[in-house]
C-alpha cells in the first residue's frame, strides 16, 4: 500500500501521520512537498494537521492554492481515498472536497486535550473497522474546530450517514459540556456523498500506540487498509 | 539599494548618552582603552548591547562559575545556545531555559510569544529537532483583572506560538503570589534531540567563508530589548513597548525547518539565532568563539522599512531571524535550501583572520571593534552582599504563633481551601490552551509530575520538570534553592527517569541592591550544592535580573529546568492512584515545618518561618530508592510531596484522573501539629500506591535503602470517601466534591471572573 502525505508550509503533523502510515498500516508512505504536482498514485492521500501557511487569512485558505491541490481535487474526484485531519479538514472544506467551514472555538482558546468521539457510521471505508456507537478517545489540538454548515447541509449530512464522528461525553452521549468547540450537531467528522473524502478535526494518528495512551485511532487506518486491500474486516464490521 | 556612500550623522557621545545606554563611567573608559579612543555612536550601542547583563552576565558570572558543569555524559556544557547531554543510543539531547519578564511584563502575548520562538531557536541552532517546551509562570494574585490580561495574554501567546511551530508543551508550573504583581516571571525550557554526530556550535570559523542573515527582515522593532532587559521596570515601561518584539510562529517553522536541513546538509560552519542583541550579539560572539572576525555590511542586510541606520540595524530583536556561517563556495546550496522553505537570505560579509569585529554601511567603516575584549571583556563585578533584616525577621518568625491565634478547628475545611488555592488546584486551564502531543511521542502530558517523551527508534524516555518554589527562596535563599533542584529531581524520579542536567534560569531583583546580590549569591551556592549532590550539571541557562517594579523586587526566583533519561520508557510511573485496594505508601519522613507554607498562606495570610529543612543524602536515598522500584515495576503511582503538604498530595493522587476520582482511607500516626502533619511541607516524601502484594517489598526496599517509609492507608472505590485520620483530626469529604474544588478552581477564577467571592467588580 502507498502513502501520499501532502506537507504544507506549516504543516506540523506530517511526521505523526507519516508514522502511523508506516507502523500501522506498514505502508510505503512519502511526503509530498506542496510545491509538487505530482503525487505519485498512491492508494491514500493524507492532508495533515499543522497551521499551513501560519494559518494567515484563514486556516487553510491559502494551501489550497497549492500547486499540489489540483492533484488532490483531481485524485479525490476520481473516488480514491483522502484523508484530511485537523487542518487538512479545513484545508478539504475550503477546496469545496467537503461541506461547511470550521470557525473559531466557542471557548475562543486552543483547546489541547484528549476528547470521546462516538463512531456514527461504521459502514464507510474509514470506519469499518469499528461498530456503530463505539465511542473512542482521540486527542484534539485546535483554534478552529467549531463545525458550521447551512440548515439544507446539516441536513443532507445527517439524512445520508456522512456525519461519521461526533463529540460525546464518556458515556456516549452528545452532550453539549462535551461539545467543547461548539461544533454544530456536535460534529467532529464528516465524509463527502461518494464517501472517499473524510475530514475530522481529532488526531487519530496521535492515538495509535497504547504507550502514549490511546489506540483507539488505529481503526482509521485499519479500516483504509481493508477497504484498500479488499480484505473483509469480517467481525469487525458488527454495526 | 546603495543611495549613498557619505555615512550618517551620528549623535555626539556624551556622559548623559552613556548613562542611557546603561554604562558606567568606569565601563566607558575600559571601553575607550579597547578602542584606543572614543567610540562612534553605533559602536557605543554594540558594547552597550554586548556588555548588558543579558549578554554579558556582569554582575552574575562569578557566581555563575561555583555552579557545577561536568559530568561523563555532558557533550556542551554553558556558553553555547544551549547545553548538550548525551542520552545514549547515539541520541544527544539540547536543552535550555531562558526568560521574557520584562517584554511580558508589558506586552504579555508577544511577550510569551517570542520566548518560546527564543528557546526554541537556541535549541535547533544546535542541530537538535525541538521535541518539547514546559513553561514556568509567575503573576500576582488572579483576582487583580491587571493580572488576569497578563496571565491569560501570556498563556495565549505562549500556546500559539508553540502550538503553531508544532512543538508539543508537556508540563510547566504556575505561580500566583503578589510579590509578582508588577513584574511576572515568563520562564520557557525547550528540548531538542539529535543524532550526537548531527551537534553544531555557533561558530564562525574559516576567514573568507560568507557570512548570511536568514529569514525575517529586520526592522526597528525590539532595539535595545537586551538593554531594556537589564533594568527595573517603571511606571514608564509600557512606553517601551516598542521594544517588545513581535512574533510570527510560521516564519519560525520554515526556519526551523530549513535550519535543520542545512545544518544536516554539511553547507554550512555555524548558525545561531539573532536574539538578544540581535546581529550584534549573533555576529560577534561567533567570531569570539572561533577566533575570528568579522567583516559585515549593513547596507546588504534585508530590512524592512528604508532608512535604518547601522545602529538600529545591528541592534534590532526582529524576531525569526539566523545568521548563518556557510562554507565558501556552497553559497547556491545554501540558497536553494533556503528558497525551498520560501526564505529570504542575503550574503552580508565575510569571516576574517584578523580578530576585528569590523561593521561598514555602504563601506564605510562605521564600527572596529577587537572582537575578544567586545564578547568577552564585559567588565564582571562582585557586588556587596547583606541579608534584609527585615527577611531575617520573617525566617525567625515563629509560625505557630497564627496557628496558636487560630488553631485549626476544620481540617477539612482547610484542605478544600488549599485545593482551590491557584497555585494548588489543577492547571488544565493552562495545559489545555497547549498542544501537549503533536509530533506523537508524549507518553506523560503536563498535570504529572514531570512530562515523558519517548526517543522514537530506542525504549528509552526523557522526562523534564521546572520548579521552584520562589516562597522558599525568598525566606531561606540557600535552602530554597537547593530545594528547588531536590523537588526538580524528586519530580523525575516520580515518572522513573534518572535526573541527568540542569538548565537554570536566575529570576532576581536589582543586584546593585546588597539584599538582591545576598540572595544571589546565595541561591547560587545551593543549586551549586544540591547539584552537585545529584550529579546533576548545569549546562547553561539564564540570567534575568532587575526584576522589580514600583511594588518591589520579586521573590528571588532560581528556576530549575532538570532533564532526566528512563532506560525504558515503558516502565514510567504516572500520578493518579489506579486501583481501589491498592496499598498507599509514604517514603520519607513527616517531620514539623510549617514555614513557607501555602498552608500558612492561605489560612492564615502569612508568608513566614524558615523553609523547609533539606537533607540533600536523605533525597539522594530516595530518589535511588523510586527509581529502583520503578525499575521493578512495583509501583502503580507516585507524587512528590510539595506545596499543600501530605494531605494535598494524596488528594492529588486521588483527583488527578478527573473522569474517576478514587477514594482514600489513610490513617497517620505521627506525634506531630495536626497542621504541621496534613499541610506543613517538610521535604524529601514520596507518596506511592502499589498493589498489596507488593507492599512488603516495597517497605524492604526503603529499608535498604535507608529511607522511612510506612504503609498509610489504601485506595478506595471510584466516586468513594476521601479520609485522612490523625492521632487528633480527620479529614473526610466526598472525593467527587475535592476532585471539583481542585479541577474548577482556576477556570471559575478565569473564566467567570464575576461571580468571585468579594470580586473585583470588573466586567
Amino acid at each position: 500500500m502507498r502513502v501520499a502525505i501532502v506537507t504544507f508550509p506549516g504543516s506540523n503533523c506530517d511526521h505523526d501521520c507519516y508514522r502511523a502510515a508506516t507502523e500501522v498500516l506498514h505502508a510505503d508512505a512519502k511526503l509530498i512537498w506542496h510545491r509538487e504536482r505530482d503525487l505519485g498514485n498512491p492508494d491514500l492521500v493524507i492532508l495533515p494537521g499543522g497551521f499551513s501557511y501560519g494559518d494567515y487569512l484563514r486556516p487553510g485558505a491559502i494551501a489550497r492554492f497549492s500547486p499540489i491541490m489540483e492533484e488532490v481535487v483531481r485524485y479525490a474526484k476520481a473516488g480514491r481515498p483522502v484523508l484530511g485531519i485537523c487542518n487538512g479538514f479545513h484545508i478539504l472544506c475550503e477546496a469545496g472536497l467537503l461541506p461547511g467551514a470550521l470557525v473559531r472555538n466557542r471557548t475562543l482558546k486552543f483547546l489541547g486535550l484528549d476528547v470521546f468521539v462516538r463512531v456514527e457510521n461504521a459502514g464507510t471505508m474509514f470506519t469499518s473497522a469499528y461498530t456503530e456507537g463505539q465511542v473512542l478517545r482521540l486527542p484534539i489540538a485546535h483554534g478552529e474546530g467549531n463545525y458550521v454548515a447551512d440548515a439544507a447541509t446539516l441536513e443532507a449530512l445527517e439524512a445520508e450517514g456522512r456525519v461519521v464522528f461526533r463529540y460525546v461525553d464518556a458515556n456516549g452521549e452528545a452532550t453539549d459540556e462535551a461539545n467543547l468547540n461548539g461544533s454544530m450537531r456536535n460534529i467532529a467528522g464528516i465524509i463527502n456523498e461518494r464517501g472517499n473524502v473524510l475530514g475530522l478535526m481529532p488526531h487519530p494518528e496521535r492515538a495509535v500506540s497504547a504507550l502514549l495512551g490511546s489506540t483507539d485511532g488505529r481503526g482509521i487506518f485499519e479500516s483504509i487498509l481493508a477497504a484498500i486491500q479488499g480484505t473483509p474486516l469480517g467481525a469487525a464490521i458488527a454495526g | 539599494m546603495a543611495t549613498a556612500n557619505i555615512p550618517r550623522k551620528e549623535p555626539e557621545i556624551t556622559p548623559e548618552l552613556v548613562a542611557e545606554h546603561g554604562l558606567s563611567e568606569e565601563e566607558y573608559q575600559r571601553i575607550v582603552e579597547i578602542l584606543g579612543r572614543a567610540p562612534t555612536f553605533t559602536e557605543l550601542g554594540v558594547f552597550s548591547a554586548l556588555w548588558s547583563e543579558h549578554c554579558g552576565y556582569k554582575n552574575s558570572k562569578p557566581l555563575l562559575r561555583l555552579l557545577p558543569t561536568e559530568a561523563p555524559w555532558v557533550l556542551q556544557g554553558p556558553g553555547e545556545n544551549a547545553g548538550v547531554i548525551d542520552i545514549g543510543d547515539g541520541f544527544a539531547l539540547a536543552f535550555k531555559i531562558e526568560s521574557h519578564n520584562h517584554p511580558s511584563a508589558v506586552e504579555p502575548y508577544q511577550g510569551a510569544a517570542t520566548g518560546v520562538g527564543g528557546i526554541l531557536r537556541d535549541v535547533f541552532t544546535m542541530g537538535a529537532r525541538p521535541i518539547a517546551v514546559l513553561d514556568s509562570l509567575r503573576f500576582g494574585q488572579p483576582t487583580s483583572p491587571r493580572v488576569r490580561y497578563l496571565f491569560s495574554g501570556a498563556v495565549r501567546g505562549a500556546g500559539d506560538y508553540g502550538n503553531c511551530v508544532g512543538i508539543p508543551n508537556i508540563g510547566g508550573e504556575v505561580f500566583f503570589e503578589e510579590a509578582y504583581e508588577g513584574n511576572p516571571l515568563v520562564n520557557v525550557m525547550a528540548l531538542g534531540l539529535m543524532r550526537k554526530e548531527q551537534l553544531i556550535r555557533a561558530t564562525a570559523s574559516g576567514p573568507g567563508n560568507p557570512i548570511l542573515a536568514v529569514g525575517a527582515r529586520t526592522g526597528r522593532d525590539g532595539i535595545h530589548g537586551a538593554t531594556f532587559a537589564s533594568e527595573e521596570l517603571s511606571d514608564e515601561s509600557d512606553a517601551k513597548r516598542p521594544q517588545v518584539q513581535v512574533g510570527d510562529p510560521f516564519t519560525e517553522k520554515l526556519l526551523l525547518e530549513a535550519s535543520l536541513e542545512l545544518i544536516y546538509s554539511g553547507h554550512i560552519v555555524g548558525i545561531q539565532d539573532m536574539g538578544a542583541a540581535g546581529l550584534a550579539s549573533s555576529s560577534s560572539e561567533m567570531a569570539a568563539r572561533a577566533g575570528t572576525g568579522v567583516d559585515i555590511d549593513v547596507a546588504l542586510v534585508p530590512t524592512r522599512e528604508p532608512d535604518m541606520t547601522a545602529y538600529e540595524i545591528l541592534l534590532s530583536e526582529s524576531q525569526e531571524r539566523m545568521l548563518v556561517v556557510a562554507k565558501a563556495g556552497h553559497e547556491d546550496e545554501v540558497r536553494k535550501i533556503l528558497e525551498k522553505w520560501e526564505l529570504e537570505a542575503a550574503v552580508i560579509g565575510r569571516v576574517t583572520d584578523d580578530g576585528i569585529y569590523r561593521v561598514r554601511e555602504n563601506g564605510v567603516v562605521v564600527c572596529e571593534i577587537p572582537g575578544e575584549p567586545l564578547v568577552k571583556g564585559c567588565p564582571t563585578y562582585v557586588r556587596e552582599a547583606r541579608e534584609s533584616e527585615t527577611i531575617q525577621a520573617l525566617r525567625a518568625w515563629d509560625p505557630y504563633e497564627a496557628e496558636r491565634a487560630r488553631p485549626l478547628a476544620d481540617p477539612t475545611a482547610a484542605l478544600r481551601r488549599l485545593l482551590a488555592s491557584p497555585n494548588i488546584a489543577s492547571k488544565a486551564w493552562v495545559y489545555n490552551q497547549f498542544d501537549s502531543t503533536v509530533r506523537g511521542n508524549t507518553v506523560q502530558e503536563p498535570g504529572g509530575a514531570a512530562g515523558v517523551l519517548r526517543i522514537e527508534g530506542t525504549r528509552r524516555g526523557v522526562a523534564a520538570t521546572v520548579d521552584c518554589n520562589g516562597r522558599y527562596v525568598y525566606l531561606n535563599p540557600r535552602r530554597g534553592a537547593m530545594i528547588a533542584v531536590a523537588e526538580a529531581a524528586r519530580n523525575l524520579v516520580c515518572v522513573g527517569a534518572r535526573p541527568r542536567a540542569v538548565t537554570n534560569n536566575l529570576n532576581f531583583g536589582n543586584p546593585l541592591k546588597p539584599e538582591v546580590y545576598y540572595q544571589l549569591r546565595e541561591a547560587v551556592l545551593g543549586i551549586a550544592e544540591a547539584c552537585k549532590r545529584f550529579e546533576t550539571p548545569v549546562t547553561g541557562g539564564n540570567v534575568s535580573l532587575y526584576n522589580e517594579s514600583p511594588s518591589g523586587a520579586i521573590y528571588p526566583t532560581p528556576v530549575i529546568g532538570m532533564v532526566g533519561i528512563l532506560d525504558d520508557v515503558a516502565r514510567h510511573v504516572t500520578l493518579p492512584f489506579r486501583e481501589p485496594g491498592n496499598a498507599i505508601v509514604l517514603l520519607g519522613a513527616n517531620t514539623d515545618e510549617l514555614g513557607g507554607s501555602e498552608y500558612l498562606k492561605v489560612i492564615h495570610g502569612r508568608v513566614g518561618g524558615d523553609a523547609p529543612a533539606v537533607d540533600l543524602d536523605a533525597e539522594k536515598r530516595l530518589q535511588e530508592l523510586v527509581l529502583e522500584l520503578a525499575d521493578r515495576e512495583l509501583l502503580a503511582s507516585a507524587n512528590d510531596c510539595s506545596e499543600g503538604g501530605l494531605a494535598v498530595c494524596i488528594a492529588e493522587c486521588a483527583v488527578a484522573d478527573r473522569l474517576k476520582p478514587l477514594g482514600v482511607d489513610v490513617e497517620l500516626s505521627d506525634a506531630l501539629p495536626t497542621a504541621a502533619l496534613l499541610f506543613g511541607e517538610a521535604q524529601g516524601r514520596i507518596v506511592i500506591s502499589c498493589a498489596e502484594e507488593h507492599v512488603e517489598e516495597v517497605l524492604r526496599a526503603a529499608d535498604r535503602h535507608g529511607v522511612p517509609a510506612a504503609r498509610i492507608g489504601t485506595v478506595g472505590e471510584p466516586g468513594g470517601t476521601f479520609t485522612i485520620r490523625t492521632p487528633e483530626a480527620e479529614i473526610r469529604a466526598p472525593i467527587a466534591e475535592l476532585a471539583e474544588i481542585y479541577h474548577t478552581a482556576i477556570p471559575r477564577i478565569m473564566d467567570e471572573p464575576t461571580t468571585l467571592a468579594g470580586g473585583t467588580g470588573d466586567a
